[in-house]
């Protein structure tokens, strides 16, 4: 009889099935589940040239025309694209939004098809269709001497109901939901607090003035990059994690510790 | 039971009846038998033991109850070694915690990392290793024992609770406060202001709320800022549709009091788009000004999906329809959002026509 | 004599001298204390407050309980320049600018999580084993009113330093002051001193916090234990436990040393936590403005249940003639609240008047012995595990990827199913439990050793049960645990005997009964005699009366665990049948069981 059949009746042979079954899975989980997306880099968009333009165009009608309309007009299945402005392309190809890869509740992100050329080719041409907020200089996202105080009270007022306070995501009505802000550049922030994409409200740079925006894009990078010196963060969402760790590992291994104090012990 | 099994005595100490093995047989053969070879003169068998001492008294004393030594020597001595090993591990880690206190400083981010971790380190290692060694100690190291204490009933026994009942009849009797009617009454009139008075003296703890919380600090003609910046807000710059933002009545932003009522948000709707029961003349070029305190417990609503239009509550999920006069749609909030009324400056700010025409934030009695 | 045993003589005789602690003391010395993991649920929580109050009072040496508004410059650099309380500043102070001061903090929150938790399991452990059951009632309700005053605590000190989170709650907490009918404004500016958040908030909530609860905690913590020790603790059932004694170790050295090692684990567990896992990072949050929220702010665990409650009500207010009656907001954070707290503190009072049992236990029940109570301590668990799991369901929204609405709908639905579901389940888990203890006493346990018979048929060979499984299953009929219908309580005797007589030849069978303990519960006197003789009892007579008869008949449904009751073909039983058996179990075997 092998080891593991001999102890196939031991008490703990259920639980220690189980917690092999459940390693498994987890393992297998993590192998096959899909990853964060890469940003790509901001970069300082160049000066739209003609064979930019038609560069975009090209790229338009093969990617986003079937959903935009062939003159991004919309049709029934995307909205019309003319005023968005090329901070709202770029945002959107960028995270990887766009091409949408399903239409759910809310568009997911995921790694970008478009290289910065390309991405910066289709902004250029849809800025071209009907103007709307260009994409933000590098000057404009540059953070250095920006007021995080200031960043950390227009966040918590206006951008943490969706985002939590840490940046971490939440969740909104029917599916859609506020992203974690981790994995972000200063230039996608700044273009999505400009554009409002999706369910996210506008605030244009007449209601949130560039200094502004520029405080709460150091707000966001220096949460997300600032150390956590009371150990591991659990997530930073607060107390539903600690309490889960409370009763795992804390009441966890106490009751192992008094089941080995009290435990029977073999005859001396 | 184990070999080392003892029956205790119970608690007066007096050995009970039945448990003891062997002892009660003999004990009374022996009384019989020294009760009728008494010699003349001699006390009897109960003086004679509380005279000379109870023979067995001796026998119980030197009888122990707990062994002396564990059963397996070798082992034993194993135990120690390893608890020996755990204690001084434990010292180990005691001294890095004092000389962990002493290198580590704080004051940036990193150093108090560090230091939490040299700190919270030592100091775990300390208590586990103290907690293991302990316990290898008991487990292996003392004697086993199982021993088995007697229970007695709780109640008391009659006789003791009527002595209990006749000293507390005669104390009543004597106080006379049974007999004499006139001090027993005078005595609770007495006492019931006394235990009264406490409570009077918090009257102060707070003002009456009158009317308090009808009212909030927007007036008329106050402007709305944006909280946090405190910068006045032009329509004309709030003119892309679906925009939202905070504001505060000018000069509150520092008055937590004041904020926590007046906290507004404002939304800027395409022409047309607003519909009823949101009061059209409360608004000004399609911005529409919502009060910030949500109507269930008063968290401050403001998570808005400018594509559906909600105004989302974080906290219990309160959801409140912008384009129809923040009703609710789905939640606990018992009522809709109040609406502010606002208008344009001569400057073109915005600003407040008068307070909300309700109470702001959760409902309360006096609602009306 | 060595000098040791000199000094402690020394130190002994002039403190007895004074007090006369010599018999007292060895009685102390001597107590026994049975052996179960889950006693030391409630060690958990006595070293997890002590480790509180150690750490607070740390805390309270650098803590400014003032709400008065201060501009931050200091190690936090992030918030330079933002107006803060002296009481967020203090607390970021304690964090960053005192050695030592994070893992205080950590160690003191980590400790109140522990503390709560404990006293739950602990109070789970009482009720599924019925130690709640005379003579400790007292104690049960000493028991659930430090649950409540934990709660409270709890919810005070992770107030104090009035960062974005906690300040919400507190905001909350306004919300649902005002909800109480005719008095609810008042109750609410008397205590914040004026409106919501004023200047006398944080100073009040901190003397709460360090004095007057801890006093009160202290005080009833006290109570408990000293009433612990007089009683003698529960054990067990086992191999020769009984009511009438109490078999362990005893408490010097063996129990000091236990508790004394267990006292360390939980404070190494605690300092590992505060190493390794990261709590409350107020700084994160930020200072508390009522402008200002996060998405997923949930309260600390203990009351999370609350929270759901309050996510999980629909809308729902009464006007009625100027007067707002917001029941959505009253009856979920007050009703339930002081529902749950009634009802845990009445459950003894009321399990005693539906079995009419007056006697003293200090035999545990095993949980699948009392079917029905562990069935509706099952659904209780339910009802709360429902409320705490909406508490978070934003979160479980937004990381399982489930719609929102739909976890709030899910709540409300589950909330009423969910009890009723565990309650069925449970009982018919518990009945098949006592089923298999019978199969263990009637067939023994299984070898793993198939022998084959003469006449061809597979058998597989059992042994007797030992002595300890015997006794753990037998406890249920020997030390008048709750019997099933129709079960005689001591288990042994013919129905004839169960006359007042019956004490005396209980005792003659091999158990105890001093006079002091009545041999039988009177309503299952009175439920059987019913059964048999077909007259009505007086008690029949009244609504209360039947609905009494009523809850006692569901109570004790269970499997009896009679000799010969379970196969009307009379098979023998220790050895050689496992599986074999192909007949039906006959119509009297079972009680009839119905949930």
């Amino acid at each position: 009889m092998s080891w593991i059949t001999a102890r196939r009746r031991h008490p703990a042979a259920g639980y220690a099935v189980l917690l092999l079954a459940l390693v498994l899975i987890g393992a297998a989980y993590a192998a096959f589940a899909g990853h964060g997306t890469t940003a790509s880099a901001a970069a300082n968009p160049p000066g739209a040239t003609k064979q930019q333009l038609a560069h975009g165009r090209q790229l338009f009608e093969v990617t986003c025309a079937t959903c935009h309309g062939i003159d991004a007009q919309g049709s029934a299945r995307g909205p019309s694209l003319i005023g968005v402005g090329a901070a709202a392309v770029d945002f959107q190809i960028s995270t990887g939004r766009m091409p949408a890869k399903e239409i759910g509740a809310q568009m997911q992100e995921k790694r970008p098809v478009m290289n910065r050329t390309q991405t910066l080719a289709v902004a250029n041409y849809i800025a071209s269709l009907g103007g709307g907020p260009p994409i933000p200089s590098g000057a404009q996202v540059n953070t250095a001497g920006a007021d995080a105080a200031l960043g950390q009270q227009l966040f918590a007022s206006n951008c943490a109901a969706c985002h939590n306070f840490a940046g971490a995501g939440g969740a909104l009505t029917y599916g859609k939901y506020g992203p974690p802000l981790t994995a972000a550049t200063p230039t996608q922030i700044y273009e999505a607090m400009l554009t409002g994409p999706e369910a996210m409200p506008v605030f244009s740079d007449s209601t949130v003035t560039p200094d502004q925006k520029r405080a709460i894009i150091r707000y966001v990078t220096q949460t997300r990059s600032e150390p956590n010196p009371g150990g591991f963060s659990l997530g930073r969402v607060g107390p539903v994690t600690e309490g889960i760790v409370g009763w795992l590992a804390g009441i966890g291994l106490l009751i192992l510790a008094g089941m080995w104090i009290t435990a029977k012990q073999r005859e001396q | 039971m184990t070999d080392s099994d003892n029956h205790f005595e119970g608690l007066r100490g007096e050995p009970t009846g039945e448990g003891q093995h062997g002892g009660t047989a003999a004990g009374e053969g022996d009384r019989a038998s020294r009760a009728r070879r008494r010699a003349i003169g001699t006390p009897p068998p109960a003086l004679a033991r509380r005279l000379l001492g109870d023979g067995r008294a001796a026998e119980r004393a030197e009888k122990p109850e707990l062994p002396a030594e564990p059963a397996n020597a070798q082992r034993a001595r194993r135990a120690e070694q390893i608890a020996a090993l755990c204690f001084a591990i434990s010292f180990l880690g005691s001294v890095a915690f004092i000389a962990a206190y002493v290198i580590f400083q704080v004051h940036t981010l990193d150093d108090t990392f560090r230091s939490n971790l040299a700190l919270g380190g030592s100091m775990t290692v300390a208590f586990l290793a103290i907690a293991v060694g302990a316990v290898i100690w008991v487990r292996e190291l003392m004697p086993q024992v199982e021993l088995t204490e007697e229970r007695h009933p709780l109640a008391s026994a009659q006789e003791d609770r009527q002595a209990f009942e006749r000293t507390f009849a005669e104390g009543a009797q004597a106080s006379q406060v049974v007999k004499r009617p006139l001090l027993r009454r005078s005595l609770l009139l007495a006492l019931g202001p006394l235990a009264l008075a406490p409570l009077i003296v918090l009257r102060d703890l707070g003002p009456l709320p009158r009317a308090r919380l009808r009212h909030t600090a927007w007036k008329k003609g106050t402007r709305l800022v944006v909280y946090g910046t405190n910068e006045p807000v032009r329509a004309a710059d709030f003119s892309s549709p679906g925009s939202l933002i905070t504001v505060v009545p000018e000069g509150t932003a520092d008055d937590l009091e004041a904020v926590a009522k007046a906290a507004t948000i404002i939304i800027k709707f395409r022409p047309g788009e607003l519909r009823r029961p949101t009061v059209m003349d409360w608004t000004v070029d399609g911005i529409v000004a919502y009060s910030k305190i949500c109507t269930h417990v008063g968290c401050p609503a403001a998570l808005y999906e400018h594509t559906t239009h909600h105004i989302l509550c974080p906290c219990h999920q309160s959801t409140f329809d912008a384009q129809r006069g923040a009703r609710v749609l789905f939640g606990p909030a018992p009522r809709p959002l109040p609406q502010l009324p606002i208008t344009v400056d001569g400057e073109g700010y915005l600003v407040a026509q008068s307070d909300f025409h309700v109470p702001v934030g959760p409902s309360f009695w006096e609602l009306g | 004599m060595s000098t040791a045993d000199k000094a402690l003589r020394g130190v002994g005789g002039y403190l007895d001298d004074r007090f006369r602690g010599a018999k007292s003391l060895r009685t102390f010395f001597r107590k026994i204390f049975p052996d179960h993991w889950s006693f030391l649920l409630g060690e958990i929580a006595l070293y997890s407050f002590i480790i509180l109050l150690l750490t607070g009072t740390f805390l309270t040496l650098f803590f400014n309980p003032s709400m008065t508004d201060v501009v931050y410059h200091g190690t936090y650099t992030k918030l330079n320049g933002v107006r803060m309380s002296e009481a967020y500043a203090s607390t970021l102070n304690i964090s960053f600018d005192v050695r030592g001061g994070l893992l205080m903090r950590q160690i003191h929150h980590w400790a109140a999580l522990l503390f709560l938790a404990a006293i739950m399991s602990h109070m789970l452990r009482i009720f599924f084993t019925g130690a709640f059951r005379k003579p400790r009632e007292i104690n049960w309700l000493i028991g659930v009113t430090l649950l409540t005053l934990g709660i409270l605590e709890g919810f005070v000190g992770y107030s104090l330093p009035d960062d974005l989170l906690s300040g919400t709650g507190l905001r909350i907490l306004e919300g649902v002051l005002l909800s109480i009918p005719i008095v609810g404004t008042y109750v609410t500016f008397f205590v914040l001193g004026g409106q919501f958040p004023g200047h006398l908030l944080i100073p009040r909530l901190y003397i709460v916090h360090v004095l007057l609860l801890p006093a009160l905690i202290l005080a009833l913590v006290t109570a408990h234990l000293f009433i612990m020790f007089h009683q003698k603790h529960t054990q067990m059932p086992g191999k020769a436990r009984t009511d009438h004694n109490v078999v362990g170790a005893p408490m010097y050295p063996y129990f000091m040393a236990k508790t004394g090692a267990f006292f360390f684990f939980i404070f190494a567990v605690l300092a590992g936590l505060s190493t390794v896992a990261q709590i409350n990072p107020i700084w994160l949050f930020g200072p508390y403005n009522p402008a200002a929220i996060s998405a997923g702010s949930q309260p600390d665990f203990y009351m999370g249940w609350l929270e759901g409650a309050l996510r999980m009500m629909p809308a729902w207010q009464i006007n009625l003639w100027g007067y707002a009656l917001s029941l959505s907001v009253f009856i979920a954070a007050l009703l339930i609240f002081g529902l749950l707290m009634t009802g845990l503190a009445l459950y003894p009072f009321i399990e005693q008047w539906v079995t009419g049992d007056k006697r003293e236990h200090h035999v545990l029940d095993r949980p699948r012995n009392a079917a029905t109570r562990t069935a509706i301590g099952v659904a209780g668990v339910t009802f709360y595990g429902v409320l705490w799991l909406l508490g978070g369901n934003d979160l479980i929204a937004h990381y399982f990827d489930i719609q929102l609405y739909w976890t709030t709908w899910f709540g409300r639905i589950v909330i009423v199913v969910g009890p009723i579901v565990a309650y069925i389940l449970t009982k018919r888990i518990c009945l098949g439990l006592q089923r298999k203890d019978r199969e263990l006493i009637e067939h023994g346990v299984e070898s793993g050793i198939i022998r084959q018979l003469p006449s061809g048929e597979f058998i597989e060979v059992t042994r007797p049960p030992d002595e300890e499984s015997r006794a753990a299953v037998m406890s249920r009929v020997l030390f008048h645990g709750l019997a099933a219908d129709g079960e005689r309580e001591d288990g042994l005797l013919p129905a004839e005997t169960r006359a007042p007589g019956a004490e005396v030849a209980a005792a003659a069978a091999g158990t105890r009964a001093p006079a002091a303990f009545e041999s039988r519960a009177p309503g299952a006197e009175v439920a059987v005699s019913e059964a048999e003789s077909r007259v009505p009892t007086p008690e029949a007579r009244h609504v209360m009366g039947r609905l009494r008869l009523r809850l006692n008949h569901v109570f004790r449904e269970g499997i009896s665990l009679q000799e010969g009751d379970s196969h009307g073909d009379g098979h023998g039983h220790g050895d050689g049948h496992g599986d074999g058996h192909r007949e039906l179990p006959s119509a009297d075997e079972e009680s009839t069981p119905r949930s």
